[in-house]
């Protein structure tokens, strides 16, 4: 059992930072010479509720770098999607933001 | 293998996603889906090791696969999610390799049932039979998934890499993987146009 106790809050934690914190893995999709890059762009559309814009820039970043950070968030949250990019056939990994 | 290309159209009236193949094309489809769903069921996942602990290995009997499949086709199906931590990789897998395994096999099966319900017989005998396919928006999306696991299949065992269209080209027609690149770029094509049928 346990009692609320008076809690101080750091004063100099940002609401930044304390997102930063909450947040500090990523998805990434790496770039394979099968999927369509049509494919790509519609699924991070579709599961990711991105506008067109934003998933071609992150598609065309898989294909020109190799690979791009298409979300952000928490381990939990990365995993999920990291599960529903191998749903799609995309190769995604996770690993801590730098 | 002569064939007019045709592939996918949305059908703005009822909204459906719809396709019309010759028998031959339909049972080629229904050939690589089955293919699909047999290799899913097939190589179970790898036998966790042995372990002293009598309750961990119980545990390990009702669990997933905790390391990558030995079949390429499977690995690149179901990629090691943590790159660097092979003890949450491990976990990941065998949270979520069985459910993925499942979906797949659901999708490739989704493409078998509605080739069939579309008139496919068992057997293609008859000449000149004509498939017609009526897919919803989620039907569609489902089809262009298998669509995907097949060409991930047919290029890991082909060894398809960027940039290498002219080397298959210039293989003789006869020549059975050039005979497979081509139905891997056929498989492309129609899911290229469930994508612009899906966005029109």
């Amino acid at each position: 059992m346990s009692a609320a106790s008076p809690v101080e809050v750091e004063p100099t934690l940002t609401p930044d930072e304390i997102t930063f914190l909450a947040k500090p893995w990523v998805t990434l999709v790496w770039d394979d010479p099968v999927n369509l890059m049509s494919y790509v762009s519609f699924v991070f559309q579709k599961y990711f509720g991105y506008d067109k814009a934003k998933a071609e820039k992150l598609m065309l970043e898989v294909h020109t770098e190799g690979r791009s950070a298409v979300s952000t968030g928490t381990r939990e949250e990365m995993e999920r999607d990291v599960q529903a990019m191998h749903e799609y056939g995309l190769w995604a990994t996770m690993e801590k933001a730098s | 293998m002569a064939r007019v290309v045709s592939g996918f159209e949305h059908h703005r009236k009822s909204d459906r996603v719809i396709a019309t193949f010759t028998g031959f094309e339909a049972d080629l489809l229904r050939s690589l889906a089955s293919q699909m769903v047999e290799l899913l069921r097939n190589e179970r996942a790898e036998p966790p090791a042995p372990t002293a602990d009598p309750f961990e290995a119980l545990m390990a009997e009702f669990s997933g696969a905790t390391s990558p499949p030995e079949d390429p086709v499977l690995a690149r199906l179901f990629p090691t999610a943590y790159p660097h931590d092979d003890e949450a990789a491990s976990d990941f897998r065998r949270f979520t390799e069985t459910g993925l395994r499942d979906g797949k096999a659901a999708a490739s099966g989704l493409l078998i049932d509605t080739l069939e319900e579309a008139g496919l017989p068992p057997e293609l005998t008859e000449e000149g039979l004509v498939i017609d396919v009526e897919l919803t928006r989620d039907e569609a999306e489902t089809w262009m998934r298998a669509f995907t696991d097949i060409r991930l299949a047919l290029a890991t065992r082909l060894g398809v890499e960027a940039g290498d269209e002219d080397y298959w080209h210039s293989l003789p027609d006869d020549d059975p993987r050039a005979q497979a690149h081509d139905i891997y770029e056929w498989v492309g094509y129609l899911q290229e146009t469930v994508v612009e049928a899906l966005t029109s």
